[in-house]
C-alpha cells in the first residue's frame, strides 16, 4: 500500500471512529490497534475494538454469529466453515491469518481485534468443540504475521 | 500501521459511511478524499434484436438480475431466472405482519406487526440522483413518497454528554456554526487571516459569516433574538398577548467540543443524503414485487444454485430446491449474468478463468443490523414533534429512524430502532434476535424514555445471519479492487456477473442497476459478435 493510500486509510479511520462520537477522535498520526474500548459510548464505530477479552468471550461475542455457538456453521445459499473437530486448526498460523486478514467473504478482523484477543481466540477455538491441539499461539505470534 | 494490508477501499468506505450515517463523518471524509459516488446512469438501455432463439440464463431475482432480465427480455432473448428465496427482490426487502423469517443458525421470527406497519431490513433509500433504480422505479409504477434524511427537531445524542439528556439537532447545529462563525470573525478583526485573505475579501468575510452563523450587529452569536431563527427560543414568538419571543440559552463551545455531537450533525451534507431522497410508499420491498409481477413467467423461485458449468457453446447451470433439497437438476443456456453475491458465489464450483475466480474471493462481505420496534402509539410524534427523519447516538444501536409515512396518525409506528455496521453489527448478529431486540430497546430508551410503556413486537435483522447473502454487501479493499474489479467485471467466455458487488456504489441499489446495464449491454455485444 502506498503511503497516501495509508494516509487516507488511517484518517478515514479517525473519521469513522468519530461515528462513536462520545470518543475523542483518533489522530492521523495515531498508529497501531485502538485502545481498547470503555464502554458502550466507545463501540459504536464502524472498525471499533470488540470489548471482550479472553477467548470464550470472543468468540461467543464475534464469531459465533456466523461459524454458530457450537462452532458447526450454517449453510444457506452459501455455507459458513465448520470450526467443530477442524483438521484446517493444526498449524495455528492458519486460522491467526484469517482472523487478521480474511478470506473470500470473511471479512478481516485486524484492526478490531488486537494481537492478545486473537490469540486467545484462536486458542480457544483450537482446544474446544472437539479440536485438541496443544500448542498456543502468543500475541508476538500474531504480530509477525500482522 | 506501515504494513497493514487490509484498509478498505476509500469509495466503498465512503459509500458505506453514507450508508450508515450521513454523518458529519462522511462529509469530512468527502471533503478530505474529494470523492463522491455519482451514477453512470444517462438514459434507458436500448438493447437490438439478438439473434432469434438466443437464451439467457440470469441468476438471482434481485434488482440486478431482475433488471437484466426485464431488458434482456424486452431485446428479445429468451430469459429465465433462477432464484434462491420464494419471493423477488433480494435485499430489497420489507417485512410486514405475518412475514416469517427464518436466519442462519435457524431462529425464525414470525412478524407481528399490525397491517400498514413494516421495517426495510435491507435498503430504504433512494437518493434523487440515483436514477437509474429510479427509473425503474418510475417504470414499475411503484409510488413514491418524500424520505426526509434530516430533521432537524430530532435528536443528537451521547452518553457521555450533557448528563446523557439528547439534544436537538437543530441546537447543536445552529450553536456550533455560531459560534466558529463568532470564532472565525473575531480572528479576522484582529488580523491573523491578513496573509491569507485581502483586505476587500475581509470585509465580505465578515458580513457573509455573520449571515452564516446568524451573528448579532457586533458579530456576538445568541446573545440576542437574532440566533433564535436558527437555534429557536425558549419561548416561539406567537400572535396576540403575551407573544413576545424569549432567548434560549447557547450551548457554550467548550461544551459542544467536548460533547463530540458536532460529529452527528453532518446528515445530509454528503452527496447520497442530500434532499430529495425518495422512498417507495408501502415499503422497500414494493420494488422487488412489481419487478417479480413484471417478469411473473420468467422467475423460477426456491432454485439454489451449485454448479456454473459454460462450453464453447453455451452454459449449464444444476440446482436442487432451497427448501428440500435433493438431486440437481440443471437448465442450460447461451449466455449467463449472474447476480449471486460474491460471498455466496465464491463457495459455487464455476469454470470461470484464473482472473474472474481470484476476484470474486477478494470480497468481503460487511456486517449490518436493522432493528424494527413496533410501538403503540407515535410518540416521537405527540410528545416531541418529531416527524421522519433520523435521531443518532453513540450508542451501539447508532441511529433511531423515524416512520416516513401516516403523519399524525393517532395509531402504532414501527422505528427503526438501530441501525449499525462494523462492530456493534458483528456483537448483534452474535446474539439471538429477541436479545437485538432488547439491546436496541435499552439504548433508544435513554433517548425516548417512552420506549419501555410503548413496545409492541420487534424483529431484529442481522445481515451476516441472512442465510442467501451472508452479510449485508461486498466491501472493496482499495488494493483489492485496483487489482481484480475490472476482472470481476470482465465477460468471462459466457458469463458475466453483476450486482452492487461489481459496482463503485456498493450496497446501494443504484450499483445493481448501473453494474447490471453495464454486464448485459457488454454481453450483448459478444452476444451478436458470435
Amino acid at each position: 500500500m502506498t503511503i497516501r493510500l495509508l494516509t487516507c486509510a488511517v484518517l478515514m479511520l479517525a473519521t469513522i471512529s468519530a461515528l462513536d462520537f462520545g470518543a475523542v477522535p483518533a489522530r492521523a498520526d495515531t498508529a497501531g490497534p485502538a485502545p481498547k474500548a470503555k464502554g458502550p459510548a466507545n463501540f459504536a464505530g464502524f472498525f471499533s475494538p470488540f470489548p471482550f477479552e479472553g477467548g470464550e468471550a470472543i468468540y461467543k461475542g464475534v464469531c459465533q454469529g456466523c461459524h454458530m455457538p457450537d462452532a458447526k456453521g450454517a449453510v444457506g445459499a452459501g455455507a459458513y466453515p465448520a470450526l467443530a473437530k477442524d483438521e484446517n486448526l493444526e498449524t495455528a498460523a492458519y486460522p491467526v491469518s484469517i482472523v487478521l486478514k480474511g478470506q473470500k467473504a470473511m471479512p478481516f478482523f485486524a484492526m478490531q481485534l488486537d494481537d492478545q484477543q486473537i490469540a486467545d481466540v484462536v486458542n480457544y477455538v483450537r482446544s474446544h468443540f472437539g479440536n485438541k491441539y496443544r500448542d498456543k499461539v502468543k500475541p508476538a505470534d500474531v504480530k509477525a504475521l500482522r | 500501521m506501515t504494513d497493514q494490508p487490509l484498509a478498505p477501499s476509500r469509495r466503498s468506505l465512503l459509500s458505506m459511511i453514507g450508508v450508515v450515517a450521513g454523518s458529519a463523518a462522511m462529509y469530512h471524509a468527502m471533503t478530505e478524499m474529494a470523492l463522491a459516488d455519482t451514477s453512470t446512469f444517462k438514459e434507458p438501455i436500448k438493447l437490438s434484436p439478438p439473434p432469434p432463439g438466443t437464451s439467457v440464463l440470469v441468476l438471482g431475482a434481485g434488482i440486478a438480475g431482475m433488471v437484466a432480465a426485464m431488458e434482456l427480455r424486452d431485446a428479445g432473448y429468451k430469459v429465465t431466472v433462477l432464484e434462491y428465496n420464494g419471493r423477488p427482490g433480494g435485499r430489497n426487502w420489507s417485512l410486514y405482519g405475518g412475514d416469517t423469517y427464518t436466519e442462519l443458525g435457524g431462529f425464525t421470527q414470525k412478524v407481528q406487526f399490525d397491517a400498514g406497519q413494516y421495517i426495510n431490513p435491507g435498503p430504504w433509500r433512494l437518493p434523487y440522483h440515483h436514477q437509474g433504480i429510479l427509473h425503474y422505479v418510475n417504470r414499475l409504477g411503484v409510488a413514491l413518497e418524500p424520505f426526509t434524511q434530516v430533521n432537524y427537531n430530532a435528536y443528537v445524542h451521547s452518553t457521555d454528554a450533557f448528563d446523557g439528556k439528547p439534544q436537538r439537532y437543530r441546537t447543536v447545529q445552529a450553536d456550533f456554526y455560531g459560534q466558529i462563525a463568532e470564532l472565525l470573525s473575531k480572528t479576522t478583526k484582529q488580523g491573523a487571516l491578513d496573509q491569507a485573505v485581502t483586505k476587500q475579501d475581509r470585509e465580505i468575510l465578515l458580513t457573509a459569516l455573520k449571515e452564516w452563523g446568524a451573528l448579532d450587529a457586533s458579530h456576538q452569536y445568541a446573545t440576542g433574538l437574532e440566533a433564535g431563527e436558527r437555534r429557536g427560543y425558549a419561548t416561539d414568538p406567537g400572535g396576540g398577548l403575551n407573544s413576545v419571543p424569549i432567548a434560549g440559552k447557547r450551548i457554550e463551545m467548550s461544551d459542544l467540543l467536548q460533547s463530540g455531537l458536532w460529529s452527528a450533525i453532518g446528515a445530509g451534507l454528503a452527496y447520497d443524503m442530500q434532499s430529495s431522497i425518495f422512498q417507495p410508499k408501502g415499503g422497500m420491498g414494493q420494488v422487488g414485487k412489481a419487478f417479480g409481477k413484471a417478469l411473473e413467467p420468467l422467475i423460477q423461485y426456491n432454485c439454489k444454485v451449485v454448479e456454473i458449468k459454460q462450453g464453447d457453446k453455451g452454459v449449464e447451470v444444476s440446482y436442487t430446491d432451497s427448501r428440500t433439497g435433493g438431486t440437481p437438476k440443471t437448465m442450460s443456456a447461451d449466455w449467463c449474468v449472474c447476480t449471486i453475491p460474491a460471498s455466496v458465489l465464491s463457495q459455487i464450483p464455476m469454470n470461470v478463468g484464473g482472473p474472474m475466480k481470484t476476484a470474486i474471493n477478494q470480497i468481503p462481505y460487511m456486517a449490518a443490523l436493522k432493528v424494527g420496534l413496533q410501538m403503540k402509539r407515535r410518540f416521537w410524534e405527540q410528545d416531541e414533534q418529531i416527524y421522519g427523519g433520523v435521531s443518532y447516538t453513540n450508542q451501539p444501536n447508532t441511529m433511531i429512524g423515524y416512520p416516513q409515512w401516516d403523519f399524525f396518525s393517532k395509531g402504532k409506528g414501527v422505528l427503526l430502532g438501530s441501525y449499525c455496521f462494523g462492530t456493534p453489527a458483528y456483537i448483534a448478529a452474535a446474539k439471538p434476535p429477541e436479545e437485538r431486540i432488547k439491546d436496541a430497546l435499552e439504548y433508544g430508551s435513554k433517548i425516548h424514555p417512552q420506549y419501555k410503556d410503548e413496545f409492541e413486537c420487534g424483529v431484529a435483522v442481522a445481515w451476516h445471519r441472512v442465510p442467501w447473502t451472508l452479510g449485508c454487501a461486498g466491501f472493496w479493499t482499495e488494493e483489492a479492487r485496483a487489482q481484480h474489479y475490472d476482472n470481476l467485471c470482465a465477460v468471462d467466455g459466457r458469463i458475466v456477473l453483476a450486482g452492487e458487488h461489481a459496482s463503485r456504489i456498493p450496497a446501494w441499489q443504484e450499483g445493481a442497476v448501473t453494474s447490471a446495464l453495464d454486464a448485459i449491454t457488454r454481453l450483448h455485444k459478444k452476444a451478436m459478435s458470435v
